[in-house]
This record gives structure tokens, C-alpha cells and sequence, in this order.
């Protein structure tokens, strides 16, 4: 079999035989969707251990005395509202660069960023509290064990879609950024909403389910 | 990476072949899937010679009781290097190299979907295997109790905590595979958006060949089942490194939380090392009998359920930790459950054979050295099933026999086959008959000596890793054998590795398709052009091949 051969069985397909229909995906949609349920398992083995070592505590400071938002920080609900949001820009600012409106997706991006930057700030204020008042660390309990673990993972990849944010609005101020490439920012989008739906479980779990 | 496809690309690297630094540069810095298939399944094979090197050690080692030939300590590394060699470093690049190199081509595309992605996992993973190396120089830390790890391939805690293993050779277990593990995670996202995104024309999902589909499978469960060995490793570093407390038994941290996290990342990967295996069979067993594939709908069907049910059949590794008899009774039904599907994809492979013209060619040979031992592995497999037995043999030499079978048995039989099957291809000469049925046959004899008694030795109840053992026990006799077929492999083995260096200079020239096959890779050049395809080519049925050696008689008016 040469290379003629599988030639001609190219050209015989414009004769009869029937191609079957197949709809090839995008691939960066495809690798994107694989990454974020690959970080979601990630994500949810942490959580799972934090779930399970909920009230296994032999020494405080307990979640309930230092996390509870019903009491304290509502700080962290603050946090949890900017960073949501951020969402809602980033949609704004993707659906601005469609129609091909550079400066109206500047904004926007520009905003999510800061937004995202104000949640990091409020994670770092809280640990400050929690370091230096509670006396919580990563080494005192189980509890701060799991808490700094999911929390920090949890930071890190906001901090990680910050970076990328940040060079996407260098690269607009430069004048890069084009319609065109609206589908490439658009996968940092879903990444982006990724962070903040595992922010969600986190939450959930982290200063509900935890301090409940 | 639009700059140098096609053509182009092919006169780029030419202008550089000049001397040997210029060699070396094109294969470290290739994105092209076929040379990183090629250096994954050299590296592999290279790990697989040292791993071995290590099981012969301890093989001696237990010929005999009493015997002196390393300490335990030493010991106790040897096993754990053995088996995370043989899984992370050698089942794992193979199946990935293979992969990479087959899938585009398979698919008739002109490389993976991210190309340098490809290139960086690949990296990962070689550095990662050779930071665990390293820690046979590296880890002696400040303690001076190091040296290469030695806590077992599972690694169980609170063993692995700095409590009870100082120095850093635990530090560089977990680097070194937590590394490679993310170049798996890459690879396997790679070759999920490759095989969703990049097919030739009529190509649907139903007209894939079956080896597309086993490593689609196979992807998905290395992107789900990696990342949870990945957290449950960063836990232990964080413990090892910050003083958290995960899995440390003193601060209320928990043991059996390890050893869930553990399987459920460890039993998934035993899937992800034999579904690889099941698509080598799936394609050279259809070719050496001249028949298509029996039950092709109903083979991807069992794979997906495989695929499904491998993700939740851990605990019965961890029956004997005494959990509530309702768990136990859940995680027996799923792992019998499990045989299921793989009965199906057996008794489907032997309908294929049923009734066909069979070529016993050196492929075939080991495909079907595959299918009986696989078989004998999965008859051990749904025995340990049964929470009652398990507990009379677990962590005893039964269970060591039963998972060599599956996956010496298993996998390395298959990837020999894949290798005689696939390597005219790639080096375009075709290996030794004579040679490869002697490595055959020295390889079945050796493994079946081997481990085959480890079953008695396990009954009489030898435990797993103990470095020596008394002689009233009646147990030297099955050691001996199990030794003495270590001999018999090695030879295969040596067979093999000169069967292969002599084919590369003066092999019979393999020709495009040697074997008369059917599916597309066969269609191009041994070895394939840089762009794999000059023009990417339009399918018809699962048989791309046939349809066109037998234009009066094709397979897609049948399907």
C-alpha cells in the first residue's frame, strides 16, 4: 500500500461510498473543558479531605470559633461577591471584544482583574487575622492544616488567572488584541469561571458545612 | 507551529542533520509525535531494564532461605523502586509513547492537538524519573538514612511521615512521580482533544478503530484519576515539609485517608495500564486472523463501562483494614462487576479468532500469550474479589502472582506484541522471526515459572516484601522455581533487546504494510513522512484499508 494507493482511495470517496457525518470539536474548547476537570478533581480530593476531617479537631483553634460568617468576617462574603462578580465582567468584556469594541473590553477586563485583585488582598487580610490574632497556622490542627491547603490551592489559582488576565490587558494596551482572537480570551474566560465556581464549593464547605 | 507544518517542516530538519550535535538538537527540541513516541518507548524500555534488574536482585535474594544477597533495608528499596519503576516509568511512557505515535496517524491527522504540550510532558516525565533516580545519590539529607525510597509503591502513611522516615528519599518518591504524573495529565488531556477534534473526514466516533477509542478511554482516566494522586502527594509534602497534619496519626491526622486517596488514583491506573493493552490485542488480533473485529459496537461499549466501573472498585484493596462489612460487601459486588465488561471484550476477542485464517506470526504469539495469562490474572482477580478469601491471602505472594499476571502477563506481553507489530513502521525494517519467536517463547516459559508458583508460595502463606525467610516453612521449593524462571526471562529479554539492534541495521526492509492490515497508519510510509499524511485522507468504514485493496467487495456497504 503506497502513498499512491491511499491516494486513489481519496479519490474514489468523490464516487459513491457514503462519508459518514462527524462533528470534530473546537480544540481549544476541548483542552480547556479537560483541564478544568482535571483541576476539578484536584479540587474535590482536597475538599473531600477537608470534609472528612471536619470536628476531628483534638486542639483549637476550631473553625467555628475563628470562621463562622454568621459571627465575624463578613469580610469573606465581601471577598466572595467581588470575586463572583468579577464573572459578570468578564462575560461583559468577552461579549465587547465579539462586536469588536477594544476599548469597551479594556474596561471590562480591566475591572475583572481589579476585582480578582481585591479578592487575593481580602484572602491575604484574613490570613493576616488568622495568623497573627487566632494563632492559626498550617502546623496547629487539622484544621488549619485543611484551611490553608484548600484555601491557598484555591488563591493560587486565582493568582494564576490574574497572571494570565494581566498579560491578556498588556497585550490589549499594546494594541494586539483583535476580534479575531476574541475565542482564544474566551478560554481564559471559562477558566476564569472555573476558579470562581470551585470558590462555590469552597465556601460551601470551607465556612458552612465546616463551622456548622 | 502553522510556520513549519507540512513539507517545510521536513526540509527544516534536514538543513540540520549534519553532524551529531545537530542530531541531538532535533530530537530535543521535536514536537513531532512520532519522534516523542519514539524517545517515550525508548525511555520506557530503558526504565523497564533497570526495573527488572531490580526485581532479578530480589529474586535472588528469595531463591533460597537465609540467602545474603542484600541487606533489608536494601531490600525494602528494591521492591519500592521496582514498582513504581514498572508503573510510573515503564507502563505509563509506553502506553503514552504508543499512543502519540499511533493515534494521528490512526485518525489520519498530521500530529497531536498541542504539540509542544506534547514536547513538555514528555520532559516531565523523563525528569521526573530521573529526579526518583537520583534519590539513589541525593537523598541522604541531613540525616544520613537516605537513599533511594523505601516505603513501597503505595507509599502508606503515617510510614511516609517525617516521624518515621527522615531524610529525603520519600520527598524525592513524591517529586519525582508527582512531576511525571503532571506530564501524564497533559499528554492525556492532548490525546482526549486529539481524537475529539482532529479526525479525517468520515471518520465518526463508531468508525474509529478500536485502538482510538481504548486510549480515548484511556485519557479520560488518567486526566481523572491522576490529579487525586497529585493532591493526596501534595497532603504528604505539606505534611513532611510545614508540619501539617493530614496523615499524621498523632495530631488526630488519619492513615486510612492515604490509603482512599491512594487507590482511589490506584485502581483506576491499573485500567489505565491494560485498556493500552486491550488496544494492541484489539488491533493485531483482527489482522493475524484475517477477520474483522467481532462485536466492535459492543467492545467500545464494554470499554466505557470499564471505564466507569474501574472509578469505583478501590476499596478491595483495602479489605483487610477491617471497614464495615457494608462497604466491603458494596466494593465486592463493583469489582465483580467489573469482569463483567472484560469478559466480554475476551469472549469477543475469541470470537475473532473463531473460525479465522491465523497467521502465527511474533505479534500474534504475544497477543495470545496476552489473552491466556490475562485471563488466568482476571481469574485471580475475581477470586481476591471475595472479601473472605482476600483476608486469608492479601499482602501475601498470591497477590503478588495475580497482579504480575495481569500486568506482566498482560501488559508486557502486549506491548512485545505492539512492538513487533508496530516497530516496521516506525523504523521502516521488519524484526527477526526466528529471534522474536525465541524471545517469545523464553519469555512465556520464564514468566509462568516465575509467577506461577508465587500462587503456591502465597497459599502456604509467604507474605509479600519480607527479604528472607526460614527454612521449615516449605516455601524454598516455590522460590527456587520462581527464581530459575528469572533466568529464562532474562534471556528473552536479551533476545529481544538484540532482535531489535539487529533490525534497525540489517532488518528485511518492512515495506508500507507489511502485515496486510487495515487501518490507516499502514497507508503511509515506513517510516512516516514528518506530516504523516500528503493528503489527508477520507474514510469509509472501520477498515479504511480494505475498502481500498478490495474496491469490489468494501466494508462500508456492511456497516
Amino acid at each position: 500500500m503506497t502513498q499512491a494507493a491511499a491516494n486513489s482511495m481519496t479519490a474514489a470517496s468523490s464516487t459513491d461510498p457514503p462519508v459518514a457525518k462527524q462533528r470534530n470539536l473546537n480544540r481549544g474548547k476541548v483542552g480547556m473543558a479537560c483541564l478544568i476537570c482535571s483541576e476539578v478533581t484536584f479540587f474535590g480530593t482536597l475538599l473531600a479531605t477537608y470534609l472528612f476531617y471536619i470536628g476531628r479537631d483534638i486542639s483549637g483553634p476550631y473553625p467555628q470559633d475563628v470562621l463562622d460568617v454568621s459571627v465575624a468576617p463578613m469580610k469573606v462574603i465581601f471577598n466572595s461577591i467581588f470575586l463572583l462578580t468579577s464573572s459578570i465582567w468578564i462575560v461583559l468584556a468577552i461579549k465587547a471584544l465579539r462586536k469588536g469594541r477594544i476599548k469597551m473590553f479594556a474596561c471590562w477586563w480591566l475591572l475583572t482583574i481589579l476585582f480578582g485583585v481585591e479578592f487575593i488582598v481580602g484572602t491575604g487580610m484574613e490570613w493576616y487575622g488568622l495568623i497573627a490574632h487566632e494563632g492559626l497556622t498550617i502546623r496547629t490542627n487539622l484544621f488549619g492544616s485543611g484551611f490553608y491547603t484548600v484555601v491557598g490551592f484555591h488563591a493560587g489559582h486565582v493568582c494564576c488567572g490574574l497572571i494570565l488576565l494581566t498579560i491578556v490587558f498588556v497585550l490589549t494596551m499594546c494594541g494586539y488584541m483583535h476580534k479575531r482572537h476574541a475565542h482564544k480570551v474566551d478560554m481564559l474566560s471559562w477558566y476564569w469561571h472555573f476558579v470562581d465556581g470551585i470558590w462555590i464549593a469552597v465556601f460551601t464547605i470551607v465556612y458552612i458545612l465546616g463551622t456548622a | 507551529m502553522t510556520v513549519l507544518d507540512g513539507p517545510n517542516r521536513e526540509l527544516h530538519t534536514r538543513d540540520q542533520g549534519t553532524n551529531f550535535l545537530a542530531y541531538l538538537h532535533q530530537w530535543v527540541s521535536t514536537s513531532d509525535h512520532k519522534k516523542l513516541g519514539v524517545m517515550y518507548v525508548t525511555t520506557g524500555l530503558i526504565f523497564f531494564l533497570i526495573g527488572g534488574l531490580e526485581a532479578s536482585m530480589m529474586r535472588w535474594q528469595l531463591a533460597w532461605s537465609g540467602m545474603d544477597v542484600v541487606g533489608p533495608e536494601e531490600f525494602n528499596r528494591l521492591f519500592t523502586m521496582h514498582g513504581t519503576t514498572m508503573v510510573f516509568l515503564v507502563g505509563m511512557p509506553i502506553l503514552l509513547g504508543v499512543a502519540n505515535y499511533m493515534v494521528p496517524l490512526m485518525i489520519g491527522a498530521r500530529d497531536l492537538a498541542f504539540p509542544r504540550l506534547n514536547a513538555f510532558g514528555f520532559w516531565l516525565f523523563l525528569f521526573g524519573g530521573l529526579l526518583l533516580y537520583f534519590s539513589y545519590f541525593g537523598a541522604q539529607g541531613l540525616y544520613g538514612m537516605g537513599s533511594a525510597p523505601d516505603v513501597g509503591w503505595f507509599a502508606y502513611a503515617p510510614l511516609t511521615e517525617r516521624t518515621f522516615t527522615r531524610g529525603h528519599s520519600t520527598d524525592y518518591w513524591i517529586l519525582g512521580i508527582g512531576i511525571s504524573g503532571f506530564g501524564s495529565i497533559a499528554t492525556g488531556i492532548n490525546l482526549i482533544t486529539t481524537i475529539l477534534t482532529m479526525r479525517c473526514p468520515g471518520m465518526s466516533l463508531m468508525k474509529m478503530p478500536l485502538f482510538v477509542w481504548l486510549m480515548f478511554i484511556d485519557a479520560i482516566l488518567i486526566m481523572i484519576a491522576m490529579p487525586p494522586l497529585t493532591a493526596a502527594q501534595v497532603m504528604l509534602l505539606f505534611d513532611r515539609w510545614l508540619g501539617a497534619h493530614f496523615f499524621d496519626t498523632a495530631g488526630g491526622g488519619s492513615a486510612v485517608l492515604w490509603q482512599n486517596l491512594f487507590w482511589f488514583f490506584g485502581h483506576p491506573e491499573v485500567y489505565i495500564l491494560i485498556l493500552p493493552a486491550f488496544a494492541y490485542v484489539s488491533e493485531i488480533i483482527p489482522v493475524f486472523s484475517r477477520k474483522v473485529i467481532f462485536g466492535y459496537p459492543l467492545m467500545v461499549c464494554a470499554t466505557i463501562a470499564i471505564g466507569f466501573i474501574s472509578l469505583g472498585v478501590w476499596v478491595h484493596h483495602m479489605f483487610a483494614l477491617g471497614l464495615s462489612p457494608m462497604i466491603n460487601a458494596i466494593f465486592m459486588g463493583s469489582t465483580m462487576l467489573i469482569a463483567v465488561p472484560t469478559g466480554i471484550k475476551m469472549f469477543n476477542w475469541i470470537a475473532t479468532l473463531y473460525g479465522g485464517r491465523i497467521k502465527f506470526d511474533t505479534p500474534m504469539l504475544f497477543s495470545l500469550g496476552f489473552l491466556t495469562q490475562f485471563l488466568l490474572g482476571g481469574l485471580t482477580g475475581i477470586m481476591l474479589a471475595v472479601v473472605p478469601f482476600d483476608w486469608q491471602v492479601s499482602d501475601s505472594y498470591f497477590v503478588v502472582g495475580h497482579f504480575h499476571y495481569v500486568l506482566f502477563g498482560g501488559l508486557v506481553f502486549s506491548i512485545f506484541a505492539a512492538i513487533y507489530y508496530w516497530l516496521p513502521k516506525v523504523s521502516g525494517r521488519m524484526l527477526n522471526e526466528a529471534l522474536g519467536k525465541w524471545n517469545f517463547w523464553l519469555l512465556f516459559i520464564g514468566f509462568n515459572l516465575t509467577f506461577g508458583p508465587m500462587h503456591v508460595s502465597g497459599m502456604l502463606g509467604m507474605p509479600r516484601r519480607i527479604y528472607t525467610y526460614h527454612p521449615d516453612r516449605g516455601w524454598e521449593l516455590w522460590n527456587l522455581l520462581s527464581s530459575i524462571g528469572v533466568l529464562f526471562q532474562i534471556a528473552a529479554v536479551l533476545f529481544f533487546v538484540g532482535n531489535v539492534l539487529y533490525s534497525l541495521f540489517k532488518g528485511k526492509k518492512a515495506g508500507d504494510d507489511p502485515w496486510d492490515a487495515w487501518t490507516l497508519e499502514w497507508a503511509t510510509t515506513s517510516p512516516p513522512p514528518e506530516y504523516n499524511f500528503k493528503e489527508i485522507p477520507t474514510v469509509h468504514s472501520r477498515r479504511p484499508l480494505w475498502d481500498a485493496k478490495h474496491p469490489d467487495d468494501p466494508d462500508w456497504k456492511y456497516e
